[in-house]
Parts: C-alpha cells; structure tokens; sequence
C-alpha cells in the first residue's frame, strides 16, 4: 500500500501487542515525519534492550549483568525470597517500598489447560536457592486468581516440608474501594485476613 | 444493543489488550457464551472476583456480533472447598475443560449445565473417587456416545465384558477381546453409574474399579473429542506432586547433590530424590486411587 521501507515499519508495528493496522500506520508516520535524531533515538533504544538485557541468574529478573540491581544489592535481606510470576511483578511490589527481600521469577503460573506445568516454570531454581542462600522466608506472591493460587498451593506443598516459612500474599479489597462493589470472595477473604486493631 | 439474562458456570478466561478478557462461560440457555469483561484485569474492577473460572454466575450480557461483553454479574456459588485443594481443583478443571470443547455456542445446553453444576455441588462437598469417571460417562451418553455396556460390541453375546475399546463404542467379551483390558468390577460400577446409581457410586471408597472407570472414561472422551484433556494430564502430574515424588515431577535429579537443600538440617523434609515427602498437614484430602 505504501513505499516499501514505511510499509515494513508499519507491518512490524502492527505485530505489537494492542497496536492495530490503524495505530501502526500512526506511529509510522509519526516516525517518518520526525527528526533524524529521535528516530534514531527509537531504534537505538530497541537494539540496546535486546542485545543488553538478560535474565538475572539468581533470580531471573530482567539485568544488565549476571545479577539484577536487586539481587547485587547488599542492603537486601537474602532471607526472605518473595516469589512471583513476572518481572513486572517485581516493579509494582518495589512501588509499595514495603520489601526489602529478594525477588524470584517463576515465568508464568501454572495453568494445565494452557499446557504450562512445573517444568514449564523456574521452580527448581527456586529450591536450589533455598539449600544455598539460607533463606528462611518465602512469600508466595503470584496473582490471586485461580492459575496464581493454585501456583501457590503447590508450591506451598513443595516448601513446607523443606522447613522454611511460607506465607501467601494477603487479598482483600482496594483502598478507596466500596464495600457495596466488592464481590464475595474478595469480601470474604478480607474477613478471613481481618487483624485486630491495636488502639 | 440487546441485552439478555442467563446463568453461566465460568469454564476459561483469556486475556485481552491491557485490562480486560474473554470469558467463556457454560450456560443453560445460550450454550457455550464468549464474552468480553472490560477493565476486569484492574484492581478496583467489580467484576474481577466473580469471573474467575470454576464460578458459578447469574449474568446480564450485551449481545455482540462475535463476542458480547458482559454487563453485570451476581455470584451464585464461588466453589472455595475446590479452589483450596489441587486435587479437587484438577478434577474441577478437567471438567470446565470437556465441557468447553464439547459446547456449541448459542445451543441451548440445560441438561449439560445441570450435570456440570451438580458434579462441581459433589465436589465441593467431597472428593469422591468415581466423580469425575461419572461425570465423564454420563457427558458421553449425553451427548450420544455413550459406551454399550449389555452385551458384546462385536459379537453381541452376554458373556462377560473384560476389554474396552472407544473405537468400537464400548465393551467386548473375551474372544473379542482387543483395546485396554477392564476388570469386572469396573463394568459393574460404570453399569451403576449410567442406569440410575450415581449416588451410591460417588459413595464408594477408592478402589481399582474407581480408578479403571476414570481412566476408561478419559481415553472415551479424549477418543471422541479427538484431543488430548491438558487438563486432566497436567493437572494430574501438579496435584500429585506430593505424593508420587515430586523431585521427578520438576527434574531435581539433575540439580548437582551439593546444591540440594541438606535433608539433615531440615530432618523433616524428606528430600532424597525420587521419595515423596510427607503431605503438608491441612494440605488437602487423600489421593485418588492410583
């Protein structure tokens, strides 16, 4: 349809996630109509993340060397391994500044409908860094629907008998939420998870 | 855009775009629905807990041209027993997964949703051995492939029945004998189970029949479905985790002996490769027969 180097752009853009044939053509032209510079800013950025990033070997965070900032970082406390599925997993919990642990990447959840079982994730990792680091806490952090819990459960299954503790994210409802909104189980979880109020 | 009402067991969830997913759920009147749910991967989204799979629903959807979207839902029943326990969860899965591949969207589906409702109400409440092998026949004999159980399928006589094979539809005698070998006991508890003794078949404790019928009825419907139940498969091997030696499950074998957690300083761990540590206490009911 259009000049082949534009048609290649917008093709390749088009095999982003959420980017349609009409957001493809978009940013094509936006592309085209930019200067040098921050064209080529893009494409050096692009290159950079693959050829640069990799997987942290400890915890399979994203790194830009054998260890992620996270993991080469002494003020962590290597004892508690907070374990989830996703690098961005790992961002949305530093965003609380409530941890100070280390981080594990399972890759995914288990989901025996989709074919992904334990081998499919990091769980021997896991327990290699349980002999190895010393680690006397694991949070099971993975999503609290049901591919996460049941990921939970079974690795829950898998740590105990290790003998370290294991504790499970808490779920209940969102601040600002409204209790009239929250669904049943969410509700009923919070209740289960109430603590008492110390004066 | 029209709207309409239905009941719906929740079978599946794809992800959409950034925050939402398609819901496939199992209803009486509409059959199988896929439908959109808008901004349900949010944190603050109302509908987040209610559409998980393996949810029981009263719903509202929009009708759409390929996929509705859905309005508004009520929960009628979460199922929390079989969400705690991966052995009910894997039985619960398996299920969700037939009925999804055997559902025809927009065909009126009653007396499959009813059967699927009232296997996951058993569930809830116990982990019975022949549950899911019943529920699986009697899908099959719903949907008109159901096994022949009085006589011979090859030559019709009423000698006893010590084979099975899904090509042929059903049970074959000793001459004819050819596909997986079935014990007598299996026939008996499959005969019950499919001319009116369900109940008294969920009763029974684990037992080689149980097991057999589970397995025969697995192979019939993977046969007729033409697919394998990942499911049933996988799910199998994350559920049994803790009693069939989970070092094998997840290949700790190969981690080099050093690097394995030291059983001696955790005496309670069991961890010698190949041997199956002691079940978490609380960590679900016994394990189906194998």
């Amino acid at each position: 349809m259009f000049a082949g180097p534009i048609q290649e752009l917008v093709d390749e853009l088009g095999r982003l996630p959420g980017v349609g044939p009409r957001s493809a053509q978009r940013i094509a032209f936006y592309v085209l109509e930019a200067d040098r510079d921050s064209a080529l800013r893009l494409a050096q950025a692009i290159v950079e993340v693959k050829d640069r990033i990799r997987l942290c070997e400890r915890c399979f965070n994203v790194a830009e060397t054998e260890l992620c900032t996270i993991c080469s970082d002494p003020r962590r406390d290597r004892t508690i391994i907070c374990v989830v599925e996703d690098p961005r997993d790992i961002v949305a919990v530093e965003r609380t500044r409530e941890f100070h642990g280390t981080y594990h990447v399972l890759g995914g959840a288990l989901s025996p409908i989709d074919g992904v079982g334990p081998e499919q994730l990091r769980v021997r990792p896991l327990l290699v860094r349980l002999g190895v680091e010393g680690v006397a806490e694991v949070i099971l952090c993975t999503n609290p629907n049901l591919e996460g819990e049941a990921t939970a459960m079974y690795l829950a299954r898998l740590l105990l008998p290790i003998g370290v503790k294991v504790t499970r994210i808490a779920s209940g409802l969102p601040v600002g939420g409204d209790l009239e909104y929250a669904d049943e189980l969410t509700l009923g979880r919070a209740l289960e998870g109430r603590r008492e109020v110390n004066g | 855009m029209a709207t309409y009402h239905d009941e719906g067991v929740v079978l599946r969830t794809i992800r959409l775009g950034e925050t939402d997913r398609i819901v496939t759920f199992a209803t009486p009147e509409h059959g199988k629905v896929r439908a959109v749910a808008k901004g349900i991967r949010k944190t603050k989204s109302r509908l987040s807990g209610r559409l998980e799979p393996l949810t029981h629903v009263n719903m509202m959807c929009w009708r759409g041209r390929e996929l509705d979207v859905v309005s508004q839902v009520e929960v009628v029943e979460h199922f929390k027993a079989i969400r705690g326990d991966l052995e009910r969860l894997h039985v619960a899965m398996t299920m969700l997964e037939v009925v999804d591949q055997v559902a025809l969207e927009r065909h009126a589906m009653k007396a499959m949703f009813q059967m699927l409702v009232g296997a996951l109400r058993t569930l809830e409440d116990r982990l019975s051995p022949a549950l899911l092998g019943s529920f699986l026949w009697k899908l099959l004999v719903l949907e008109g492939v159901g096994p022949s159980l009085d006589q011979c399928v090859g030559c019709g006589s009423d000698s006893e029945l010590v084979a099975f094979d899904p090509g042929e539809g059903g049970f074959l005698c000793r001459t004819c004998r050819r596909g997986q070998s079935v014990g007598t006991e299996t026939v008996i508890l499959i005969r019950q189970v499919l001319s009116g003794g369900l109940r008294a078949a969920l009763d029974q404790p684990p037992s080689r029949a149980t097991a057999e019928s589970e397995r025969l009825a697995m192979l019939a419907a993977e046969y007729h479905l033409d697919r394998r139940l990942r499911s049933a498969h996988r799910g199998a091997e994350i559920s049994t985790v803790a009693w069939q030696g989970w070092s094998t499950t997840i290949g700790l074998d190969a981690v080099p002996a050093d690097q394995v957690p030291d059983a001696e300083a955790a005496p309670s761990a069991g961890l010698t490769p190949g041997v199956g540590p002691v079940p978490a206490a609380g960590g679900g009911s016994p394990p189906l027969a194998s």
